[in-house]
């Protein structure tokens, strides 16, 4: 349909290799892929997958090694090089322009499409139909991106992807940040166009890499160190090859003894960004020593919530107690004073100052505390060290400290907000979706840190769509739906299935009567 | 890493200098002047004797200390404008306040005016960050018009309540107020020459700066405010009430850059006294990479180009005006090369190409890393 030279059967990399200052990214790695068949590739944070993968695009040049389509050898100096024979790449974070249609953001892209003085958007409507109906990938040509949903844009990218000829795609983390169901969405529609297209797949989920890919490629500091048909490892297996150990995510034991209640929510209602009533009435309560986890599909009200327990949304009537203090409306800082953490979703803006040094994002919160400034000037000193023992417990993979934390990989990023503060010792702490783009050792070792902080007493409320994390870490699960809590219950009585009911918006299936005691003030049953 | 970015911001500026002579070359091609000779006279006419060279000084002086204030604000997030219109008040206050007690002591008196002069600067941009900070007031929008009503304040004053009582009786209705008693003067550095302690002052000024910017508690705020808003907030940072800060200390220095001008140079508040240094010191602070390291030399730089173009509307009829060309193309090749600063996918391409030159010795080094 658009301008390639001969349709895409085979990409061959060989001995690619890049170096950014301080780090060797990509350390002589040859792949291959041919249409018919998924590659996923797996690996650390900072293993140099999404480098890689832009190296292909064009993005980035290589410092040696070459790639060849169908045999022959070709330089990418753009993605539209990539785009001219057939390679796509949907990136870590979306690129749509929020307040364009979808139709216009292809319209975008696509150079024959611009003719003199007019924009042919029923072009790109038409073609995105054809694409979408060929796929069997639903999406309204028509609709503007800021009204979708994360799963529908991550949609609108592979059409749009599709719509510019590739018939090689890359996804790279395109599940990151989708809720369970999108994800399994996604990796039916991937296994169904797998057989005409050729697709690289990365992911730091490995039953998905089991459940698409035919055949796996491990990273590790930049080289290959596995190749193996999918079929023949466990995800397990795949876990040990990555991290070089036997990795197993550990469980909360749960001693059963908890302390008082440390944060008190009652009958809390929060607007939304778009004006209507997202929390409406919640009602919670966090004891000391107790993973809290907070289950639910997302849009349910779950950002709001942890942004109003941080103090960076409005409280439009309610309560939250915590230590003996309503802390509702209070500012960001009160609140931290207070000894309140939070994990933020959004890791890029908010949890780090991207063109900041990974040692000045460490003291975002405590720069002014005595361990950081003497009489209003910072302490290098302390800073630099702190930022060293932080690098070397978290494992947070940058060349320096010094380096800009906007420049780490992903997963990297996110280990320096939660070293910041996990570290920090707060009395309580909010984690939103903790481990997202974190790969599995990282994982493992956060689950340790966290039940460790919850051992020593502190309260954790862990928002999060993976059921396994919520199952693994909590000492009870709350669900939210439609920004009430619809039940809370012991973890050791969940199962995927009863949540799965619940996080539905269902009437619990098999709730004794007796559990009402367990159920806080205002709970409505439905 | 650290050397890495300060050679490439380097780079990047020493690419946009040459863009800009470039064009600039092309518009006095134009108006058929020689750009070779223009250019000649512009860069080593004012450093051909003493007197050039202080001369380039005096002027390099209120360059520095706007463009210091403008780093303060743009690393805090908000544009400063309106520094034209700081100067002016700081001008008047400083004034009024050393005609106000002609027979104060030096001690007393110099501190006092170039004082008040900051204050009045301080309280002109403050305005202009209150206003953004608590009605959302777009700054540029309010630093432009408060510029237009400084602007009509100060020609208001000295032709009226401030005019030199002599200039009616005696004189030729010059707008312009009384001279400062003597004791309000900055000091004289070389004899002979008009170089004034303001130049020492600018300079510890830059000192000052730097440090509060990166060593102290203030600045670590007022850059986080600046550089992620969202995650200032995040960290309990009351980012609305640091740009109301950075306003202040950027109109301060506005302000003490006019009073300095008054006790330094002039002697007097004179219309025109700010000739543009409002305006130019948002080059000078862009074109010093928004760091008081860069802003000194930069300020020296943009002082010689003042005075070489005044050299050359002698020399080569080529209009001095010229050098606003220069410093509006200057503007646009770095607000452009801002985005390829920024965009990592351009800085590898740099230090790819930069790289050839020691590839051998990054061969050498692989082997022993990997
Ligand atoms: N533009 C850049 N400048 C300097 N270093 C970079 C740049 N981009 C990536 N790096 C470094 O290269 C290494 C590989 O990063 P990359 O983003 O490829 O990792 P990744 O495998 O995608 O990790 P993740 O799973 O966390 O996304 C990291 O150490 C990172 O810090
Ligand atoms: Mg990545």
């Amino acid at each position: 349909m658009t301008p390639s030279l001969e349709p895409i059967s085979e990409l061959k990399l060989e001995g690619i290799t890049k170096r950014f200052p301080g780090v060797l990214a990509c350390d002589g790695i040859s792949l291959q892929v041919r249409r018919g068949e998924v590659l996923a590739l797996v690996g650390e944070n900072g293993a140099g997958k999404t480098t890689l993968m832009n190296i292909i695009m064009g993005l980035y040049r290589p410092d040696s090694g070459s790639i060849h389509v169908n045999g022959e050898e070709v330089h990418f100096h753009s993605p539209g090089d990539a785009y001219a024979r057939g390679i796509g790449m949907v990136h870590q974070h979306f690129m749509l322009v929020p307040n364009m249609t979808v139709a216009e953001n292809l319209a975008l892209g696509l150079k024959e499409l611009h003719h003199f003085m007019n924009l042919d958007i029923k072009g790109a409507a038409k073609r995105i139909r054809e694409v979408s109906e060929r796929y069997e990938l639903p999406v309204n040509p028509d609709a503007y991106i800021w009204q979708l949903s994360v799963g529908e844009q991550q949609r609108v990218e592979l059409v749009k992807t599709l719509c510019l000829g590739a018939r090689l795609l890359i996804l790279d983390e395109p599940t990151s940040a989708l809720t369970p169901q999108e994800t399994d969405d996604l990796i039916v529609r991937l296994q169904r166009m797998a057989s005409e297209l050729a697709i690289i797949f990365i992911s730091h989920k490995l039953n998905e890499v089991k459940a698409l890919s035919d055949r796996v490629s491990i990273l590790r500091h930049g080289a290959v160190v596995f190749n193996g048909q999918t079929a023949n490892h466990e995800p397990s297996e795949l876990a040990a090859l990555m991290t070089g150990h036997d990795v197993v995510l550990p469980r909360n034991e749960g001693s059963g003894i908890q302390g008082e209640a440390l944060l008190s929510v009652q009958n809390l209602c929060v607007r939304g960004d778009r004006g209507n009533l997202v929390l409406d009435g919640l009602s919670l309560e966090l004891r000391a020593g107790e993973v809290l986890g907070m289950a639910g599909v997302s849009g349910n009200g779950q950002r709001e919530f942890a942004d109003a327990l941080a103090g960076l949304r409005p409280v439009e009537s309610g309560q939250i107690l915590f230590g003996g203090k309503d802390l509702a409306n209070r500012t960001p800082r009160e609140i931290i004073h207070a000894g309140m953490g939070y994990v933020p979703e959004d890791r890029q803006t908010e949890g780090i100052v991207p063109s900041f040094s990974v040692k000045d994002n460490l003291i975002l919160k405590d720069f002014a505390e005595p361990r950081f400034s003497k009489m209003a000037f910072l302490r290098k000193k302390e800073i630099d060290s702190n930022a060293e023992v932080l690098k070397e417990r978290f494992d947070i993979r940058c060349p320096s400290t010094s380096t800009a934390t906007g420049s780490l990989s992903g997963g990297n990023i996110q280990k320096v907000i939660l070293a910041r503060e996990i570290s920090r010792g707060p009395k309580a702490l909010v984690a939103v979706y903790p481990t997202r783009g974190i790969d599995m050792g990282a994982q493992e070792f956060i689950h340790e840190q966290l039940l460790a902080r919850r051992r020593e007493g502190i309260g954790i409320l862990l928002i999060s769509e993976e059921l396994e994390e919520v199952m693994n870490l909590s000492d009870r699960i709350a669900v939210i739906y439609k920004g009430k809590i619809l039940k809370v219950l012991p973890a050791v009585e969940a199962t995927r299935e009863r949540l799965g009911i619940l996080m539905a918006g269902l009437a619990d299936p098999d709730s004794p009567g007796d559990e009402q005691a367990e159920v806080p003030a205002g709970v409505v049953h439905e | 890493m650290n050397r890495n970015k300060i050679l490439y911001s380097g780079a990047i500026i020493l690419a946009v200098t040459f863009i800009a002579a470039l064009l600039v070359a092309l518009v006095l091609y134009s108006i058929g002047a020689s750009p070779l000779a223009t250019y000649k006279t512009i860069l080593t006419g004012p450093l051909s004797d003493l007197f050039g060279v202080t001369e380039v000084l005096v002027r390099s002086v209120p360059l520095m200390l706007v463009a210091l204030g403008i780093a303060i604000s743009f690393r805090s997030g908000i544009l400063n404008i309106g520094a034209e219109g700081q100067i002016q008040m700081g001008v008047i206050a400083s004034t009024a306040m050393a005609l106000a007690m002609p027979h104060a002591p030096k001690a007393i008196l110099l501190p006092a005016a170039l004082m008040a002069g900051a204050l009045a600067g301080a309280v002109w941009g403050g305005i202009a960050g209150w206003l953004k900070a608590k009605l959302q007031v777009n700054e540029i929008l309010s630093t432009v018009m408060l510029n237009y009503i400084a602007a009509q304040v100060y020609t208001f004053l000295l032709r009226g309540p401030m005019l030199d009582p002599n200039e009616l009786e005696t004189g030729s209705g010059t707008p312009q107020s009384m001279r400062l008693p003597e004791m309000a003067f900055l000091d004289t550095l070389v004899p002979g020459t008009r170089i004034h302690m303001g130049l020492i002052l600018a300079l510890v000024a830059a000192l000052l700066v730097w440090m509060l910017l990166w060593k102290t508690t203030l600045g670590y705020r007022m850059r986080t405010a600046g550089a992620g808003a969202k995650a200032a907030r995040y960290a309990g940072i009351p980012v609305e009430r640091y740009l109301i800060v950075a306003m202040l200390m950027a109109g301060g220095f506005a302000g003490l850059a006019g009073a300095v001008e008054v006790s330094g140079v002039h002697h007097r508040a004179i219309e025109g006294i700010s000739s543009g240094y409002g305006f130019a010191g948002i080059v000078v602070a862009l074109f010093g990479a928004l760091h008081p390291g860069g802003i000194v030399p930069s300020a020296v730089f943009f002082g010689i180009l003042l005075i070489g173009a005044d050299m050359t509307q002698r020399s080569a009829s080529v209009p001095a005006n010229m050098v606003l060309v220069l410093q509006g193309v200057i503007i646009l090749s770095i607000v452009s090369a801002q985005s390829f600063l920024r965009n990592p996918y351009a800085q590898e391409r740099f230090f790819r190409w930069f790289g050839k030159f020691s590839s051998s010795a990054r061969k050498a080094g692989k082997g022993a890393q990997s």
